[in-house]
């Protein structure tokens, strides 16, 4: 009835049950206070069935949030093994649960972490930059939330439900095949990342949609933010690869559920075709993520330097080259899996011709400042920690794409040391100065400026000497997996030293919280006295009031060339409103998104679990639902121009209907 | 790029039907994918029989050309549809259905031969790869004909509206592009399998 | 929008074509006209040949007004499809060419026992 479900798979050591507890107290408390405060129905009707990108981007981000403190969990849980088991010593996490951590950390950090934040930020800032009401396709994007959320339901259920994978963040074969992982872990890690995947890949349909065809009159592609730039990038990554993604976790699931043979070590199975087809997908995932965040800082430097970004062509052409290149070079990830010297030359190269269009992207930012008038609000610090520990983490890439070199640091520290570099000062950094950049745009008020600064200097620090040690414990020959040395080693002080900068990190998120928290508290002193432009901004997003109301703009905007907004305020023309409205369409909140996503998370547990009964009720819900939504006529309701009037009267006033 | 005298809702139908395409085009990676699969694992058969032993050419001949007759049926049905000839284009999308339905026959009974035989997907890597590849065009028929016998069944309850017909125009899309995916799998996996 | 009946004459000549580009590659490869290579790539651009004219005759991507968005993600595409298949390819014959998948599988289980990935 149950498949392998029992009641043995509820955790029973000590650490996965308190994690276990924590999940499942938090739900409670968090259910409790909603139904006592009478705010589930609230919640429901303007959040969770909304379409408005905005509150879908701020559900987002809430998510991503979640999971940032879980994943920092796993990684001071695996530092503090490190830093105690040094020769007699044992540390304080079983061989099992360390794997377990190790693996959950990177897939809960790329997965759920820097992807959430990504697609939070895209959803809240893309439509307002290109002067649009909503995406192309707004009960898509719901969708593509509820499928994400649906994965982060499924991979936390893990937690309270059996165990999870033990094979890494990639789950390599034959490792996590079925011979050698028998358990539920690589199944939950298969299903939780199908899913999720499946409402990247349909977000990155949409926003594609949304840049070529809802830019507003007038927008050139070569008139758009640089951000919207490096969305369009991301999104043609994410529409090139997600598919193989799918495919490659598909046939490792086929392997495991029906016996069939792509990866196994019998009958003809490869193992290598795995390898070679999820870092077809993994490279091109990094620049997926890192693109946005370039983007980020392709707004930031300006609007902080008062300069109109240097070389905005080039910044272009950077960012399509680096799009086009990051295809050829996933071979990297495995020179030492017994390729030849020819494919490892061409790779080798391709990856560090890859390293040009960075260099120029830099140095475009860096032209920028020059000779501008800066100022160091917390968004900046963000940028300037972020070239330091960028650079270094670019020239040590650069290093290991010499084939020669990275069969010395392959599996090392190192490596860990280096793609940390790329992701924390690279992409972290840049949704960080985004999310305190952005802020203000969607609650009307700013963070604490102070509070800020002090979190982003604990982080830019805390990652310095977290991270530092471990490039030399690489090159002193620590594999990237390990959970215990020999005392004779003499590694235990760097070991240590790595932990404390996690701690410091640590202390980072923390004063993030309280900054949040304070900020709130203190909202009618940090309000945004410019309703709508607190940074003197370039973009069309800062048109707008801030909040912005669910429609945007009450007039689509008519644009002229690259930061209309600010050459129309410099001609000083924006104070001049029309004022005659036209009626608007918007779309009307549905449940089918969550409906259907709730189908497809009954499919991936029945498929965890081998309840065929209930993978089958999900999949006939799925089938079912897409019909009934696509069937249905009325999507639209009209907001009449006499009624945008009287709101627009109250929200140029600041004052509430 | 709006022009001036499109309305909102030709606006929105212009976008949904970018859109679709778009996603076959990601529908096409995920094909590029299982056949570069297919193509590593054609010679992993364990000992065990290879396309050559297996297939035979002029079946598959007969199942390419229904699948390709109903490609053309379809393009029918979608001319009739932009006539606004709501009878010919439900008659049209019911002979696409039934070659469909002819071509999905074959490929289960094909299937249910091989496993019978013994054959089965988990006798080795080349059956894994080949069952996963046509048996995943056959899942995308499979959905093509619920969206046909949809279509089929709103077109009799009410009228040919701009609508439906974008609907029809999409669906037609996604028919014709099996068709192409299907040609790749007749090339290589039989033809090129048997062959060579 | 072209008037009906030369879409009419579009999908009768992609059908007729198509047709002919089945049956030329089925009676290529039933009657062994050429063989080894020669025969892969005679087939594929066959394949390819049907490609190129079901997409103009059926799927009318020549014909798109304003700026040929549809087109270009096609072209998109076909580089992305290109890259990974020919890649994967390459690649794995190269793999396969330096080690047996018996010692493949070993050498990533000697790499995880060391406390590799």
């Amino acid at each position: 009835m149950f498949g392998r479900l029992g009641f043995d798979d509820l955790p029973t050591e000590l650490i996965t049950i308190g994690g276990a507890l924590s999940m499942v107290g938090g739900l409670i408390a968090v259910t409790a206070g909603l139904i006592y405060f009478k705010k589930l129905g609230w919640l429901w009707r303007n959040w969770l069935t909304s379409l408005d990108h905005k509150k879908i981007g701020v559900m987002y981000i809430a998510i991503a949030v979640i999971m940032l403190l879980r994943g920092a969990g796993d990684a001071v849980m695996m530092r503090a093994q490190q830093a105690l088991a040094s020769g007699d010593s044992t540390g304080i996490l079983s061989s099992d649960t360390f794997q377990q951590v190790f693996s959950a950390h990177g897939t809960i950090m790329i997965f759920f972490v820097a992807m959430g934040l990504m697609f939070g930020l895209i959803n809240l800032v893309l439509p307002l930059q290109l002067g649009a009401r909503d995406v192309a396709f707004p009960f898509l994007n719901s969708l593509s939330f509820w499928l994400f959320a649906s994965g982060f339901v499924l991979i936390n259920a893990s937690l309270v439900i059996g165990e999870f994978s033990a094979a890494g963040w990639l789950a390599y074969p034959p490792l996590s095949g079925l011979e050698y992982s028998p358990g539920v872990g690589v199944d939950y890690w298969i299903w939780a990342l199908q899913i999720s995947g499946l409402g990247s890949l349909l977000s990155g349909i949409n926003f594609l949609v949304t840049i070529l065809k809802m830019r507003a009159p007038g927008m050139k592609l070569m008139d758009m933010p640089i951000f919207a730039w490096t969305v369009l990038g991301s999104m043609m990554l994410v529409i090139a690869v997600f598919p193989i993604l799918t495919v490659t976790l598909s046939l490792l699931a086929l392997d495991r559920l029906m016996g069939m043979n792509f990866f196994t070590s019998t009958l003809g199975g490869n193992p290598m075709m795995y390898i070679n087809l999820i870092w077809a997908w993994g490279h091109p995932e990094v620049y997926i993520l890192v693109l946005p965040a370039f983007g980020i800082f392709s707004e930031i430097v300006p609007v902080f330097s008062k300069k109109k970004l240097f070389g905005y062509t080039s910044m272009v052409w950077a960012i399509m080259s680096i799009t086009v290149l990051s295809f050829i070079v996933w071979l990297h990830h495995f020179f030492t899996m017994g390729g030849g010297a020819k494919v490892n030359a061409f790779f080798g190269i391709m990856t560090m011709v890859i390293s040009i269009p960075t260099g120029v992207k830099v140095f475009n930012w860096l032209f920028t400042m020059f000779r501008g008038k800066i100022t160091y609000s917390s968004p900046m610090i963000w940028f300037l920690g972020f070239i330091a520990t960028f650079t270094i983490g670019g020239m040590t890439g650069v290093l290991m794409a010499v084939p020669a070199i990275d069969f010395q640091v392959h599996n090392s520290l190192f490596l860990v040391a280096h793609f940390h570099n790329m992701i924390i000062g690279g992409v972290v950094f840049g949704y960080m100065a985004g999310l305190t950049y952005w802020f203000p745009k969607f609650t009307g008020f700013k963070l604490h400026e102070g509070l800020g600064k002090l979190a982003a200097w604990l982080w830019i620090n805390g990652f310095i000497v977290a991270f530092g040690p471990l490039y030399i414990l690489g090159l002193m020959g620590a594999t990237r997996r390990i959970d215990h040395y020999d005392a004779s080693l003499g590694w235990q002080w760097l070991f240590i030293i790595a932990g404390i900068g996690v701690l410091i990190i640590g202390a980072g998120i923390a004063t993030q919280i309280l900054q949040l928290g304070y900020s709130i508290w203190k909202r009618k002193e940090l309000r945004d006295s410019t309703n709508g432009d607190p940074w003197d901004g370039r973009t069309l997003e800062w048109s707008t009031t801030a909040p912005p109301p669910h429609y945007n703009f009450a007039v689509i905007p008519e644009v002229k060339g690259q930061d209309s907004l600010w050459t129309s305020k410099q001609a000083k023309t924006t104070t001049k409103q029309s004022t005659t409205y036209n009626d608007i369409e918007m779309p009307k909140n549905t449940d089918a998104g969550i409906k259907l996503s709730a189908f497809a998370f009954l499919i991936g547990f029945g498929l965890v679990w081998h309840i065929w009964w209930l993978a089958l009720i999900g999949l006939f819900g799925v089938i079912i639902q897409t019909i009934l939504h696509l069937t249905k006529d009325d999507h639209e309701y009209t907001i009449s121009a006499k009624d945008i009037k009287l709101h627009e009267q109250h929200r140029l006033k600041g004052t509430s209907l | 790029m709006t022009k001036p005298h499109t309305t909102n809702h030709e606006q929105s139908l212009d976008k949904a039907k970018f859109g679709f395409w778009v996603y076959v085009m990601t529908d096409c990676v995920l094909f590029a994918t299982l056949f570069a699969t297919y193509a590593v694992l054609r010679n992993n058969t364990a000992e065990g029989p290879s396309a050559k032993d297996l297939f035979s050419l002029n079946f598959v001949l007969l199942e390419t050309m229904l699948l390709l007759t109903s490609s053309f049926t379809y393009g029918l049905a979608l001319i009739f549809a932009k006539q606004n000839n709501k009878k010919m284009t439900i008659n049209w999308l019911t002979i696409t259905a039934m070659l469909g339905l002819s071509f999905l026959a074959m490929e289960l009974y094909e299937f249910n031969h091989l496993i019978t035989e013994g054959h089965a997907w988990s006798a080795s890597a080349f059956l894994s790869a080949y069952f996963t590849l046509v048996g995943t065009h056959g899942l995308h028929i499979i959905i093509g004909l619920i969206w046909i016998f949809v279509s089929i069944f709103r077109l009799k309850q009410g009228t040919l509206n701009i609508k439906n017909n974008n609907s029809l125009t999409m669906l037609g899309i996604f028919w014709h592009f099996l068709d192409i995916i299907w040609i790749f799998i007749f090339s290589f996996v039989y033809l090129i399998g048997v062959a060579l | 929008m072209k008037n009906h009946k030369s879409n009419l004459m579009n999908y009768i000549t992609g059908y007729i074509l198509s047709i002919l580009a089945t049956l030329a590659a089925f009676i290529i490869a039933k009657e062994s006209l050429v063989s080894g290579w020669i025969l892969v790539y005679v087939i594929l651009s066959i394949a390819i040949l049907q490609l190129v004219v079901q997409a103009v005759f059926f799927l009318h991507l020549s014909e798109e007004d304003g700026p040929k968005l549809n087109l270009t993600t096609f072209y998109f595409m076909i580089m992305v499809v290109s890259i990974l298949v020919v890649g994967s390819l390459w690649i794995m014959k190269n793999l396969d060419y330096n080690m047996m998948p018996e010692q493949q599988n070993q050498h990533m289980l000697d790499q995880y026992n060391e406390g590799g990935f």
